[in-house]
């Protein structure tokens, strides 16, 4: 979710404020550490979690970054979970590589450390990962424009809006997925922008918001006025790049797909403003983390990533009113009900 | 003898031999760089043109579809909302203060007319109207900070920064209002981004209002007692009180003067994105503060035109533009853009020296 919060990078100037939310007495005692506590997604997230340790009984602290990248903030959240006597801890980490020092004390004092919705790096710095498969979402969402456009698709004109020039990995695996489920040859699946298909346009970056969104659907309109294919790495984002479609006379044709499932996105969706989401759930990634902080401090058993894959995958859906032949999606009342934010 | 005599007893005679120049000042000989500096000190918007005239020529060349009028419109389009917030920056930084908060102060503004509007079903004229009385009180509590409490303006809106930020959050419940949902409920808040077109050029009222804004600023500063009280401030903030001028009052006008500007580019922000999002112009207090460093505002205070800011907004706009349409990977954009604003105060600076 690094591009969600990125929006708070430039808060330099914060000062680092954990946040403990204590909760109940109880044996197990369980702690979850998000980037920040003020973007909806982690607000979801938080919202699962407390939902499921009520229910277990567990006693859960929540912290908090002030703004994205605020490293030294949850380094310190990590050091109080410790010494609290914590049996595990749920974190999306800030800076993946940085984290992992403190992370390693944590699992040398037998605390079960899951990493949500953003790997470590290395993925097995952490005892298990419970995330989107962004990988998997970005594909989702380019086999379905493909369908769409069905032999257009041939001549496609695809704008690429990602985040941010820093290229964090969710940014590189939702482009990435989105062209190879559109069937266009990517070359080094960790590169942003080696393709050489005529194809594609050009990419620009977004920062994950709306301004950001219109001012690089413009960049790119004036590159090529002919652009019929819109990927986006969030739902602002392809908010923002609709606005410059639409100050372009151009909303009416050219389709626009995205990625998070939030539930303005949705109701973008429902109105055709977008033409498919591929939706992720933070809830889930959250719940699922209790549980397994729970059967560890039973039995000690370790959770299991899903088969083919080094992370528990939460799962991500396709949600459109326009599904087609070969691509499971889900409808968009369905996705309203499943939609956080 | 008698020769002698005679030339040496006659004053008049002798006198016409003698220095006839006026008294005056030693001319030392400047050279072409000297002239140039004298020249840069005298109009310092000098340098912004220069240099946005020639990115504009060099980009034409060399980024396809770069110079059209089309383009050159849109680019003004883009840089509409961080021009206006410049223009806020400037009259802070005129005074040799800083203004961390104006974007804070400019996103919070614009989710209270947001929410007003479409939440709690207020007219959206008179929800509007709490929106400029809102941003005039947040000029008043930085200003009165910077006077009353004598904190240094940096802390003053390091710290508003942070709370505007928080109130932000708080007030739009971290959700963005949509484009659909003031469409039907608050068209008025996108006024600003109504376009219109002048030939293949399309302009929007917020284009208009960040052009006007700096003219009727011009003018204030220029041709009214208070414009020049403000550079006063700037240039010597002792020497003013000793000359009369109430600073402290000064200051404060100049604060809350900021905060109306930031209501506005508030107004203007939401019909530039569509939508009413906390999340927006992150960055923008630093693009706003870049915009008037390149625009050739000394960060000292007391020095600079108005019109400056204006045209390094522009520049940077160019840049981007030109950079993007020319294929370059964006990171060279940010590459180019801290040159920029590098050269630009080594150039003030430069100019400086001619004063000493």
């Amino acid at each position: 979710m690094t591009f969600r919060t990125l929006l708070a990078s430039t808060a330099f100037a914060a000062f680092a404020l954990a946040t403990p939310a204590l909760a109940q007495d109880s044996d197990i005692s369980a702690c979850l550490i998000t980037k920040t506590d003020i973007n909806p997604f982690f607000v979801k997230m938080k919202e699962g979690a407390t939902e499921k340790a009520n229910e277990l009984g567990v006693s859960l602290s929540t912290f908090a970054g002030k703004v994205d990248g605020d490293h030294e903030t949850q380094v310190q959240a990590v050091e109080s979970c410790i010494a609290s006597g914590a049996k595990g801890i749920l974190i999306t980490a800030s800076d993946t590589k940085a984290i992992t020092d403190v992370v390693g004390q944590a699992r040398d004092n037998g605390v079960l450390v899951i990493a949500l919705d953003t790997p470590l790096e290395p993925i097995d710095a952490a005892d298990a990962t419970f995330a989107t498969d962004n990988f998997k979402a970005g594909e989702l969402i380019g086999q379905w424009a493909r369908a769409t456009l069905g032999d257009e698709a041939e001549n496609a004109k695809i704008a690429l809006l990602d985040l941010s020039p820093s290229a964090p990995s969710v940014d590189v695996l939702r482009d990435q997925g989105f062209l190879k489920g559109f069937g266009i040859d990517i070359k080094d699946e960790g590169t942003i922008g080696d393709e050489d298909d005529p194809r594609i346009v050009g990419h620009d970056v977004t920062s994950g918001n709306e301004e950001g969104g219109r001012t690089a659907m413009e960049n790119l309109l004036q590159r090529d006025p002919g652009i019929n294919l819109v990927y986006t790495i969030n739902e602002p984002a392809a908010a923002g790049a609709y606005e410059a479609l639409k100050s372009f006379g151009m909303a009416d044709n050219v389709l626009i797909v995205s990625v998070d499932g939030g539930c303005p996105g949705v109701n973008n969706v429902q109105e055709g403003v977008i033409g498919a989401t591929s939706q992720q759930y933070p809830l889930l990634m959250a719940s699922k983390g209790i549980e397994a902080i729970v059967q560890y401090a039973k039995d000690g058993t370790l959770p299991q990533p899903s088969e083919g894959l080094d992370f528990f995958n939460t799962g991500v859906s396709l949600v459109t009113d326009a599904p087609v032949e070969g691509v499971p999606s889900i409808s968009v009342e369905e996705g309203l009900d499943r939609c956080w934010g | 003898m008698s020769e002698t005599s005679s030339k040496g007893s006659d004053y008049e005679s002798s006198l016409k031999d003698s220095d006839s120049s006026i008294a005056a000042f030693e001319q030392k000989h400047r050279g072409v760089l000297g002239t140039a500096q004298h020249f840069l000190h005298g109009s310092p918007t000098m340098v912004p043109v220069i240099v946005l005239i020639l990115s504009v020529i060099v980009f034409g060349i060399v980024a396809p579809n770069f110079f059209s009028a089309f383009n050159l419109s849109l680019i003004m389009q883009q840089v509409a909302i961080v021009g206006i917030l410049a223009a806020a920056q400037s009259l802070v930084i005129l005074t040799a203060g800083i203004d961390l908060s104006v974007a804070a102060v400019m996103v919070m503004i614009s989710v209270i007319m947001g929410r007003l509007s479409v939440e709690f079903g207020i007219p959206v004229p008179v929800a509007i109207l709490i929106g400029f009385i809102c941003g005039c009180l947040t000029g008043l509590l930085n200003g009165l900070l910077v006077t009353k409490v004598r904190l240094p303006p940096f802390i003053t809106t390091l710290g508003t920064w942070n709370i505007f930020l928080a109130l932000n959050y708080y007030f739009s419940g971290r959700e963005t209002i949509r484009s659909q949902t003031l469409d039907a409920d608050a068209p008025l808040l996108k006024l600003f981004g109504e376009r219109f077109n002048i030939g293949n050029a399309v302009l929007t009222w917020g284009v208009v209002l960040m052009v006007a804004i700096f003219f009727v600023l011009w003018y204030i500063l220029n041709r009214t007692a208070w414009g020049r009280h403000v550079y006063a401030i700037g240039d010597d903030k002792e020497a003013a009180e000793l000359a009369g001028i109430r600073t402290d009052r000064t200051l404060v006008s100049v604060y809350v003067l900021s905060g109306f500007i930031c209501a506005l580019a508030a107004w203007a922000s939401i019909g530039r994105v569509g939508s009413v999002s906390p999340t927006s112009f992150f960055e923008a207090n630093l693009e706003s503060i870049t915009a008037v460093v390149i625009g050739g505002i000394s960060l000292f205070g007391g020095r600079g035109s108005i019109l400056g800011p204006m045209i390094g907004a522009l520049i940077v706009g160019v840049f981007n533009s030109g950079l993007r349409l020319a294929g370059v990977d964006v990171l060279w954009q940010l590459f180019a853009t801290g040159w920029l604003i590098i050269i630009a105060v080594a150039i003030d600076q430069w100019i400086r020296k001619i004063s000493s």
